[in-house]
């Protein structure tokens, strides 16, 4: 596969999605669990990526100044601190880390 | 004043806050389509195919998603990396279904309206109490953002470009906080912590067993088996 074709494909399929949220019958939301394992879906999906960029090398788990960043992120955005500034100071943290040693 | 002037200054009223929070939620999402663009070059992308991902895709978690795979797995996990971004994208479906009566039109609007249909301009106009004010937030939200990410997103790409090996300027652990950001919203109740802990741990645990890539959508059988047994759940919800 090429890179365009990746970016292609896959954009193609999230706009399929897109769609099809005003296709198809919104009766398909009564079902409960449709709802809740597409919510669920999306947390998992977000933690499993935060895991793999954290922790994972490759193939590799690896424990490097990215462990120390995630845990300095998390502490800012539980005191409510904004997005980019998080993701900005988290850089930072791991930046800095990797000048010392 | 009459009865009829008075509803219509609150009418204005009502309009004004409306277009205040979608602004204000639109800007402030707009910035990071700077750490978007620099991801995404540093995962090995060009500056139009950056660009390409938030014009048409236009669905941050998905894009995120798709050039962190890439990033650790490189264009061999290309498969995953699109089943990674399309399995995030699912969430717009039900966001549609939900707006798409409140929307209404023909079908240039529906198009126009899911190509729109993002967690923020759903959340904005979901929080208006009456239905021509939830448009008002759906339209503004999605326009403010559809601009300023796909400019911040070219922006960001090409400091991304400038910049050179990604992780001197900690760019993977921003990644991975960006990611974070997106996550905490979500897990306000149990069921979704559990589930997150549980995602990641299967994650980083399959990482050395699986190819890249792999990992993140086998974490994402946490969610369906959780989610279709509702264990750690609440009996019903509103």
């Amino acid at each position: 596969m090429t890179m365009w074709q990746i970016v292609i494909l896959a954009s193609i399929a999230c706009v399929i999605f897109k769609l099809a949220g005003y296709l198809v019958p919104a009766r398909v939301l009564d079902n409960p669990a449709v709802s809740r394992i597409a919510e669920l879906l999306t947390v998992a999906l977000l933690a499993a990526l935060i895991g793999v960029q954290t922790f994972a090398q490759g193939q590799e788990i690896v424990l490097d100044a990215r462990v120390p960043a995630v845990i300095v992120a998390a502490g800012l955005f539980a005191l409510r601190v904004p997005f980019i500034v998080v993701v900005i100071v988290a850089a930072l943290v791991a930046a800095g880390i990797r000048a010392l040693t | 004043m009459s009865v009829a002037e008075v509803g219509e200054l609150d009418e204005l009223a009502a309009r004004k806050i409306v277009i205040r929070e979608a602004w204000a939620v639109g800007v402030a999402t707009a910035a990071y389509g700077i750490s978007f663009g620099a991801l995404a070059v540093a995962a090995g992308l060009d500056v139009w195919q950056a660009c390409f991902l938030s014009l048409v895709m236009f669905t941050g978690g998905s894009q995120y998603a798709l050039v962190g795979v890439l990033a650790t797995g490189g264009v061999a996990a290309g498969p995953t990396a699109i089943a990674s971004a399309a399995l995030l994208g699912t969430r717009n479906a039900i966001y549609g279904m939900r707006m798409a009566p409140i929307l209404g039109g023909g079908w240039w609007t529906k198009l126009a309206a899911a190509w729109g249909t993002i967690d923020e301009s759903t959340a904005v106009a979901l929080a208006q109490p009456r239905p021509h004010l939830r448009r008002v937030g759906f339209w503004v939200t999605a326009l403010v953002i559809f601009i300023g990410w796909n400019l911040t997103t070219l922006l960001g790409a090409l400091i991304g470009d400038a910049l050179g090996d990604p992780r001197i300027y900690g760019l993977d652990a921003a990644a991975a906080a960006a990611f974070l950001g997106l996550l905490w919203p979500r897990l306000k109740r149990l069921q979704a912590s559990a589930v997150a802990v549980a995602a990641a741990l299967v994650a980083v645990l399959l990482t050395p067993v699986l190819m890249p890539g792999l990992p993140v959508l086998v974490a994402a059988l946490v969610a369906v088996i959780v989610g279709a047994f509702n264990w750690l759940g609440t009996e019903k919800r509103a």
